[in-house]
């Protein structure tokens, strides 16, 4: 089951909402599989002139793990360079949650995919070269989009009439 | 605390665990034994058994008593299946929203040379009885269909898919598990029937399959012989005798207590669906008296139990993410929710310990709960 870090994020999230005007936003998951993390950065420079990540929101759909995972990622991303947190790994999330069960590592994967595509958008909508490891992890996750919109066509297209509804 | 899971299990009351203490450290022998220890084992369990079949309205050699519901269902289908496959016969009929232990035992059966033919439901969990009767040929040696739904609470209409069985020429059997203690159940036609005693205020470890005389079965344990040589291991005296008294006390006050749990049920559907883009799920009516199920939209399951468990109401959901296998609840696909539905879905099962001062108190949180997950979702603005 879940450890007591994790609970508490869960419990008292950390920095759940939106950021109005955000530099840039990273929309990973789909609603047909139960997570969907949608996360908001804002970019600004530190002492010494490097890109950091100055504020970051999240607004999620999903279990205890995706919550807990979206109110970490955020948190760890405050404050920290862009270069680093290119490297960042999902192994990090976990370590931070002080472990998470084996069927809800995934979610921690969702997360930082999450931050990345984040900075992502902001690099491209910057017009700024996106770093090849970055480049390749977006196309690994429009691929997976795609094949998961291939796959519950029917239910998706369902779930979107759902959403606009609305 | 508030405890609205009583699908999942049930409190042993005290009644019950009195009638089976004595079967652990006095009256411990083995009911197979020839002395007068063994005798005094056998005679209460025979007095078991008369009781059960008494309830049953069956003859005692119908009853056979067994670790768990799961094991019922298994004997049965399995046990049938072994036993019509000698006479050429290999298909096998299920509703899509049986409980795994079927749905699962089917699989095997396929993956074994079986064929089976999954019978529809409609939107309140209703089998299709023109699907069941059409899909009934002469190979089919089962028909399995649940009495009443654990998720959904539904309740079949068993007579009616009993009446087509026999008319047909084909065995039926019912899950009966949740139904039992909660509704009065019409057994007449039914060829066999399988109970369990953890959802009637009885102990974990036992259960039972009613099984008429003229329907033979294969065991699926051999040994010993015991259980008219369909189920061999030293039989379980303490649980057997805790299951049937547990099964003699929910009889005697379902009436009463059916009545005062369904209207705690309505009070909770109807406080429920007055919080916006929520949706019930399985029969507004044709439902058992402790079973309200929801699927909130934007919202997921996990999530939901878990923020009702800080507040100390503990209830369980059909999502994906609550699951081993992260699929979502096959009977809310079945019944036509999409899947985002079945992932915010909310079971609460009443009990006989519940009171209406803790349903007040849980339609107070639910609205707080489902605003507040709704807050974070990035589908609800």
């Amino acid at each position: 089951m879940y450890s007591e870090k994790a609970m508490k994020h869960f419990k008292s999230p950390q920095n759940m909402g939106e950021i109005k005007g955000a530099d840039g936003v990273g929309k990973v998951g789909n609603i047909v599989c139960g997570d969907v993390m949608w996360l908001y950065i804002k970019v600004g420079k530190d002492k010494k002139g490097r890109e950091i990540i100055k504020d970051a929101k999240w607004r999620t759909f999903g279990c205890v793990a995706a919550i807990a995972t979206s109110s970490v990622v955020s948190t760890i991303a405050k404050g920290k360079t862009i270069e680093e947190l290119i490297e960042l790994s999902n192994e990090r999330i976990v370590e931070e949650l002080k472990g998470l069960p084996p069927v809800k590592v995934h979610c921690s994967l969702l997360a930082v995919d999450a931050l990345h595509e984040a900075i992502y958008d902001y690099l491209t909508k910057k017009k700024r070269q996106v770093p090849e490891k970055l480049e390749k992890k977006h196309r690994r996750i429009i691929e997976e989009i795609e094949r998961i919109e291939k796959r519950y066509k029917d239910f998706i297209k369902a779930e979107e009439s759902l959403v606009k509804r609305k | 605390m508030i405890y609205f899971d009583n699908a999942a299990t049930t409190m042993v009351r005290s009644e019950v665990l009195k009638s089976m203490l004595p079967f652990f450290c006095k009256k411990y022998g083995n009911a197979s034994s020839l002395h007068s220890k063994g005798i005094e084992a056998k005679k209460a369990l025979e007095s078991a058994r008369e009781k059960a079949a008494r309830i049953l309205k069956c003859a005692r050699e119908e009853i056979i008593f067994c670790s768990s519901a799961t094991e019922a269902n298994n004997l049965a289908i399995k046990g049938l299946a072994f036993e019509a496959k000698k006479n050429g016969q290999n298909h096998l009929v299920v509703s899509a929203i049986e409980h795994h232990c079927v749905l699962n035992t089917a699989e095997w059966l396929k993956e074994n040379g079986f064929k089976v033919t999954y019978v529809p439901v409609d939107k309140y969990g209703v089998v299709d009885l023109k699907a069941l009767e059409k899909a009934i040929d002469r190979k089919t040696f089962l028909v399995s269909v649940m009495y009443a739904n654990n998720e959904i609470g539904t309740i079949e209409p068993i007579k009616e898919i009993a009446k087509i069985c026999q008319e047909k020429g084909v065995a039926m059997h019912s899950d009966a598990v949740q139904a039992f203690g909660k509704i009065p159940l019409n057994t007449k036609k039914i060829s066999m029937l399988s109970l369990s005693s953890h959802k009637i205020y009885g102990p974990k470890g036992v259960g039972l399959l009613m099984k008429r005389n003229d329907v033979k079965i294969e065991p699926l344990l051999h040994g010993g012989g015991h259980e008219f040589g369909l189920r061999s291991g030293t039989e379980n005296v303490a649980g057997i005798v805790g299951f049937v008294k547990a099964m003699e006390l929910v009889l005697k006050e379902m009436p009463k207590e059916s009545k005062r749990q369904a209207r705690m049920r309505d009070r909770i559907i109807g406080k429920a669906l007055d919080i916006p883009e929520t949706l019930l799920n399985g029969h507004p009516k044709q439902r058992l008296p402790n079973n309200a199920n929801f699927s909130f939209r934007f919202v997921e399951g996990e999530s939901i139990v878990m923020k009702l468990s800080e507040h100390g109401i503990f209830a369980s959901t059909g999502s994906a993410c609550s699951s081993p296998k992260l699929e979502p609840s096959h009977v809310l696909l079945a019944i036509g929710r999409k899947p985002s539905e079945a992932h915010g879905s909310l079971r609460v099962t009443l009990g006989r310990y519940n009171n209406e001062k803790e349903v007040e108190i849980f339609c107070e949180v639910l609205p707080e709960v489902i605003n507040e997950l709704r807050r974070m979702s990035p589908f609800w603005k």
